[in-house]
Order: structure tokens, then sequence, then C-alpha cells
């Protein structure tokens, strides 16, 4: 069996995979990129050639225009791969957003897998998590603390229809990131017996139609910047985080701000955002996922990136188990937990 | 405890102060007694459980959780009664156990010793959820963090029941949590509390700030306003007890004045610390920036008795011997108080004098020498006007010296809250050091009109050249003229300088950043 070492190289800005000269979700532009998902943290702009699951691409090729029927750009379904320099890619699914992957290397008899970003819980708008086995298990750790215990989702979108039901006169402006939460916690709105329409802020309407597009339906949605003030009373607003309590929410009706993120399950985190209404909705693996998995996979070595690592790092050592952190650098976009 | 804890955590999140007062009315109103008594107790900061600290909790984990874990988990989470609400393990499903009331938790812990009190905790802990685990250990251990007064609280009483705050002040400190005699009589189930012989707040009277009317002095006497903080001594009932103006209890602050105030009697004056800052060695008044020295300690050392000695100027006298006497005229209480006075302390207890004037005129002239005298202004009350609780017009006026005025430049801006959540309107301004430096003098949120904080608003967003967390830090090209009653020194700016009520006075858009004032020109008006 080949040691990984001589042939993965961790790097601060990203994976390289010598064998096959490509990197995975490197944070600088390089010839040949393996992406997992296309959150601006592992998908960035600027690469020569792109591999990533068709919906990644889309993803890639709305936000940064990047063209996907280009020669040198291949979409990698789920359960497909290629072959690079010896080395066998496979994509398989991380649960985490439309088109996250988890990425399988098999190299002379040795298996790694690199997770990207994972949620094991249920999301109507993706692609479940799959245990693919291995050797050495690249996880992440965003809440690689035992605080990170994220309730039941039923429950806190529970809490939001209560919130817009309590006080017809006002509205809830949530704050979820525009690609994957935000989609998310409209079609988790559906499923709750929402029919309403949504109002959305402009920076959501293309990702909304890219994911109506791939087959996720999310209902009614208008735009803020096209509806009146009293239309949007005992309604739901949708805005990226960073439109909360700014200009732009003025012009909604007197808005009770929550946020969808799994940082809400701390008070001061929540309080410091002036959020009243936290929604502890993650598109994160919690405490409970992290070490769960990392049990099931039981690969012989586990390899921390970005987050927490100290965290679960101390978990697998108390668990015996083999592992080390990774310190990657431009991680951790705190907006998309 | 679930509707506590509900409480709770829709307060930690609700920044407004009216809807922090809807949720506690609501909860006075729909919970029993004696549970909302012992929520209110832990609101306004009334529970005290010697035996259950925060190191109490923290051996409570360590026995549970891993130590490094338990300490990353406390570093992230930056409070240990949270972090340990999140970390303790949930009841498992379908072994819940029977409802633990507040009542139950309160008793159990107030039972609690050193040596069963992490038991009698983990047993509390193990029947509830974490949202019931959070409100039990702030609850434990003190300190709230959801930005409820003591004043909070009592309104929010006064307006479940339709009583007066006037009543509900007084009534407050009579009577222990769980406050039930309060609650029935709310209710009308039960008569007002007999206060006899008891140390109780009488709320207080406040005064109305004179704008350009023109005072008859036949109607009108007036005192110096002194910069120290309003007291009410009340010996009574065997018990002798300083209240603040919230009706706050600060006799552990200052316990020279508790041994020597032996008087069956209830007085109302000025909070000062010896000196010669305010009116010279006449006045006997140090600045208010010594008599902070000594604010909101629990204990005192022997030094700060000795280096800040307290005393009290008294200008009112609200009972004596048993007699209520604020249903009575000023001057008749006056009178009372200048026979009353000599049997105080003279080392710790003096008269406010009576400021001879004959005319409104002379008076103004007086006013006008405040400054230089290094006193705050004078009080005018009416002759004829009894004692009556909060601010009733026509009856007191305080009549603040003018404010001193420095340009500023604006260095920094914040946004507010509630209301004004979206706007940047806080801000911290500078002034020049000799070597062309700004250093910060002080901060403002208010001043301008609504018109204007839109303005700065947009100055704020179109300027920014930094950021820090919720800071913008702006180019420094504004002039802000700022108003403000004093300045001192202070170690806690790295100018050396604080200002005591700083406004925004005018925005000074016509003039530019290097001519606003020098520090040295600050420091020179620092009293």
């Amino acid at each position: 069996m080949a040691k990984a070492k001589t042939w993965l190289e961790p790097h601060p800005h990203g994976l390289y995979v010598r064998p096959a000269d490509l990197w995975i979700d490197p944070a600088r532009p390089v010839e040949r990129a393996a992406v997992t998902h296309g959150h601006a943290d592992h998908a960035r702009s600027g690469h020569h050639a792109v591999f990533a699951t068709p919906e990644t691409l889309a993803i890639m090729a709305l936000r940064y225009g990047v063209d996907i029927a280009a020669h040198h750009n291949h979409a990698v379904a789920y359960g497909e791969g290629f072959e690079r320099g010896g080395v066998r890619f496979s994509f398989h699914p991380a649960g985490h957003v439309l088109g996250s992957a988890q990425i399988l290397m098999e190299y002379q008899g040795e298996r790694i897998v690199v997770t990207g970003d994972y949620k094991r819980r249920a999301d109507p708008t993706c692609a479940p998590f799959e245990t693919v086995a291995c050797d050495i298990f690249i996880t992440e750790a965003t809440f690689g603390l035992p605080v990170f215990r994220h309730p039941p989702t039923e429950g806190e979108i529970a809490k939001l229809l209560a919130a817009v039901r309590a006080e017809p006169h006002r509205c809830v402006l949530v704050g979820a990131y525009a690609l994957g939460k935000a989609q998310r916690v409209i079609a988790e709105l559906r499923a709750a017996g929402w029919h309403a329409p949504i109002f959305i802020h402009g920076a959501l309407e293309r990702m909304c139609a890219l994911y109506s597009d791939h087959g996720v339906p999310l209902g009614e949605l208008r735009l803020v910047s096209e509806s009146a003030k009293d239309a949007m009373a005992g309604q739901i607003i949708l805005a990226p985080p960073s439109a909360l309590n700014d200009r732009w929410s003025r012009r909604l009706p007197d808005p009770v701000t929550a946020m969808a993120s799994g940082w809400m399950r701390v008070r001061q985190r929540a309080r410091q955002r002036m959020v009243e209404l936290p929604l502890v909705i993650s598109d994160h693996a919690d405490w409970d996922e992290l070490t769960a998995t990392i049990a099931e996979v039981d690969p012989q070595e586990s390899w921390i990136t970005h987050g927490s690592e100290e965290g679960l790092l101390r978990w697998c050592e108390l668990t015996q188990r083999k592992a080390r952190a990774l310190h990657l650098i431009g991680r951790d976009l705190e907006e998309e937990a | 405890m679930k509707r506590f804890a509900a409480l709770i955590d829709r307060l930690v999140y609700t920044r407004s102060r009216n809807s922090k007062l809807a949720l506690i009315v609501d909860y006075l109103r729909h919970t029993p007694d004696p549970d909302r008594g012992w929520a209110l107790a832990a609101l306004t900061g009334a529970l005290d459980f010697p035996a259950v600290k925060a190191g109490t909790v923290r051996a409570l984990l360590g026995a549970r959780v891993d130590e490094e874990l338990f300490r990353l988990s406390r570093h992230f989470v930056g409070d240990t009664a949270e972090t340990a609400a999140l970390l303790w393990p949930d009841a498992p499903l379908g072994k819940e156990a029977e409802e633990l009331s507040v009542a139950q938790a309160v008793d159990a812990l107030s039972s609690a010793t050193r040596g069963d009190a992490p038991a009698i905790l983990a047993s509390l802990l193990d029947r509830l959820d974490g949202d019931g685990r959070y409100a039990l250990l702030k609850l434990a251990l003190g300190g709230m963090r959801v930005g409820v007064s003591a004043r909070l609280a009592k309104q929010a009483f006064a307006q479940a029941f339709d009583v007066s705050i006037d009543d509900v002040e007084e009534l407050w400190h009579a009577i222990p949590p769980p406050y039930a005699p309060l609650f029935a009589w709310g209710e009308g189930k039960a008569p007002r509390p007999d206060l006899t012989d008891v140390a109780f707040f009488r709320p207080f009277m406040l005064a109305h700030p004179l704008e350009g009317e023109s005072i008859d002095l036949s109607d009108f006497a007036a005192e110096w306003k002194w910069d120290g903080i309003r007291v009410q001594l009340v010996h009574g009932g065997g018990e002798t007890r300083i209240y603040s103006r919230g009706g706050e209890e600060i006799g552990a602050a200052f316990p020279e004045l508790l041994a020597v105030f032996d008087q069956d009697a209830v007085i109302d004056g000025e909070l000062l610390v010896r000196g010669e800052a305010q009116g010279g060695a006449e006045g006997g008044a140090a600045s208010f920036n010594a008599l902070q020295q000594r604010l909101g300690r629990k204990t005192v050392a022997r030094k700060m008795l000795a280096d800040f000695p307290a005393f009290v100027r008294v200008y009112d006298l609200l009972a004596v011997d048993g007699s209520d006497l604020r249903a009575l005229p000023w001057h008749e209480r006056r009178r009372q108080l200048e026979g009353f006075v000599p049997r105080l302390a003279a080392s710790h207890f003096d008269l406010s004098p009576v400021i001879a004037a004959a005319h409104f005129d002379e008076l103004a002239t007086l006013r006008a020498g405040a400054r230089d005298a290094a006193i705050e202004g004078v009080m005018l009350k009416r002759r004829d006007a009894p004692y009556v609780a909060g601010r009733r017009a026509g009856l007191w006026y305080k009549w603040k010296r003018d404010p001193l005025v420095a340009d500023c430049v604006m260095m920094y801006a914040q946004r507010g809250n509630g209301r004004r959540a979206s706007f940047y309107s806080d801000y911290t301004f500078g002034c020049w050091t000799d070597a062309g430096e700004l250093l910060p003098v002080g901060k403002a949120y208010s001043g301008f009109t609504d018109d204007e904080l839109k303005w700065l608003d947009k100055f704020v967003r179109d300027h920014t050249i930094g950021r820090f967390g919720p800071v913008r830090e702006v180019e420094k090209t504004l002039v802000l003229e700022v108003a403000f009653d004093s300045i001192h020194a202070s170690k806690r700016h790295k100018s050396g300088l604080a200002m005591r009520f700083p406004r925004i006075s005018r925005i000074r858009r016509d003039k530019p950043a290097e001519e606003a004032d020098r520090i040295a020109t600050l420091r020179a008006m620092a009293t």
C-alpha cells in the first residue's frame, strides 16, 4: 500500500494530489482543481480546469462565469469518476448543499476521502450523505465542539412559523446564506405547510432559480424590491446575513430579525448579531454527527481540516483514534455555517 | 421552570425596552405564586446561594465531560453557565421527569451546603432541557445578563396589576422574595402591606430642567446643585439603609454612613466626597470623579475610606420620629430639617444651604458664576410644594450651568439599538495632540435631529476607511461641536480625559478638521 504522505500533500491553501497534478478546493487559482462544492471558501474563481459535479459547475458558472461547456472543465456526477496519473477519483454525495460531494481518491491500493463540508440529517434540497469506506478520512470540523448539537430542524421551522403568526403586523426577516441555507429554509417551510409567497432579497434570486432548474421546488418567490411594504406584513422575508439590520431592511414592516445558522446555538453569538429569533439550522455536521461519522467510517487515520480542529482531535485522542489537524487557510465562512 | 426558561430565552434576544416590559408583564400575570416571585427576584439580582458558585459548576462538568473539551468549549462560548447548559446531556427521550418548579429549584439551592451542592445541582439539571438548564444556572449563579434593571421589573409589576409604580417602589424593599403579600395586594386579594417599623424606600421627587422660564423667587427657593449622587437614608425598625435614585440599596459601599445615621428619620440629600473641587473650601466637596472611586463596591478597604471620605449634604426631610412629612409644604419640611440636622454627626452630614438671592436676575448672575466655582448649577424648589414622587410640572427645576463646548473630529462610529439598529448613531470623536495626532476624548449618541442622524449615517457609510467588528473607522474630516457638562482626568482613555454628559450640539460641515480643538485646550477645562 502506498503511503498517503507520498502522494497527497496538505498545503495551507489546499490539498495537492501529486501524481495527478491536481488540487482539491485550492484557495488560489491553479491549473487543475477538483471542487467539493460551490461555497466561496472551497470554490474559487480563476482555475484553468475544474472537476466538479454538474450542479457545482452550474453554481460556479453562475457565480464566476465559469464556462461549463469548455472542454477543460469536467462534470462528474455522483458515483462517477475519472482517472489521472494513476489516481482514481470519484464523487459521492456529502449532503451539504446542492451538488456537494465528497471526493474519494484511490491510489496504489490506498483510499482517501475528502469530505469538503457535510451534514448527516435530511435536507430536501440535496442528495443525502453517503458513507464511503476509506483508509484516511479528511473531515471538516466547523462544529467540532460538544456544545454544538443542532436540534431537530422541524422544531426550528416551527419556531419561525410561530413567530410569523404571533405578530401579523410585522414580518420575520431571516438571514440565510445565499447558497444552500436560503433554499433549504424555503424548502423546509414548504414541507411544513407554508405555501404563502416568500419574499427574497435580490441577492438570492439567481441562486433560487438555479435550484428550481435543478428540480428543487421552492414555490412562489417574490422580490422585496418589487413588493409593497404592506404586502409583506405577516410574511417571511429571506436575505443574506449582511443585509440584516442594515439600510436595506428599513423598507420592511417592523421586521423581527432571525438568523438561520449553527452558530445560533450560542446565545451570546446571536446577541452580538442583534438577532431576536435565532434558528439553529445548519448545513454542517454537529458534534454528534462528526463523531458518529468518524466512528462509522472507522478509518485508519483522520485528518481534520477547518473549524474547531482541537475539539475533534481531542475526541479522537480520547477514543484512541489516530488523527492530525491540517491547517488550511481561507476556510470557515462564518456567514455560511 | 419551562415558563421561566422561555421568559429568560426571550429576554436574552429582545432589545427594545417596551418589548421586554411586555414579556415580563405577561409572565407575572400568568404564572402562579411563588414561582413568579422567585423569577422576579432572579431578574433583579435579589437571589444569592452562597453554596453554589461558578467553581461548583466547573467541578460538576469536570466529572462528566473531558476537561480539555470543557475548556475549549468554555473558551468559545465565553460564559460558564451557558457552556454547562449546552454540554449537559439531555434526559433520554420518553423519560421526561415531572416538571420542576422555580420554587422547588430555589428551595433545593437554598438548602445546599458546599458539600452537597454539586449533587443537588446535578439532580436539578437532569430534570431540564437546554433552555431550562441555562435559566437554572443563571438563577443559581446570578448575573442574568438579560438587560432588565430593577426599575424595569418594578414597572412590569405595576403594569401587570395596574397599580402605581410609586407604591411598588415603596413596598419592594419591605417585602422579601417571593413577594407573596405584594402579589396578593396587586391582584386586589389583600390590603396594602403595612410598613410600620420597616426601613422602606420612598420614591424620589425629581426636577425638570429649566428652559427659559423666569421664576419668581418669592414662590421658589434656590439651592446649589451639587455633583454627586442623589441618596435617601432611612433608619427604622432597627435598620439603616441607603437607597440610590433607582431604589437600589448601596449601603454596603458606604459603611461609615450606615454606622453614624442612627436617628429615626428619612433624609434626602447628595452623596459627596470631601474635597475642595466644588465651590472651593466653602463648598467642601470633591469632584464627581472622586466619588466614582467609591461607587459599586461590595466591600470597602480602609484606605478607600481614608482617601475618599464620604458625606451627605442633606436637603430634605421625609420622615422623622415616626411621622411622615411628605405631605407638608417644602418650607415646613425645611424648617424641620434645619432643626433636625444638628442631631446628625457633623463629620458625615451637613445642610445644603439656601442661596440668598432677592430676584431672579440676581440668581442668574450667581448661576453664571457657577462654572468658575465648579458647581453644577442651581435647584429651584417651590416653597409650598409637598414631596411627591416623580417629575411633576412646576414644582422642582434644575438649572444647570451652560455646557462647555469643543470642536472635535469624528473618528469611529457604531450602530445603535432598537429603532436605530440600522443607523450609525454612536460616535467616538477626538481632538489633536501637539504632535498632530488625533486621540479619542469621548463618545456621544444624542443631540442631533432625525434628519441630522440620516446625514451622519450616510457620512459614516461613505467615508469608512476601516472596520473592526461592529465599529467603523471613518476619514478624519468631519468636525462635530460637542457640548458637555464637565471634563475630568481619566486613566481610561489614552487622551487622559473623560467628558460628562457629552452630546453632539452641531455638525460643523463648514470647519476643516485641522482647525478642531487641541487636547491641551480641553485639559485646561478639566476639573
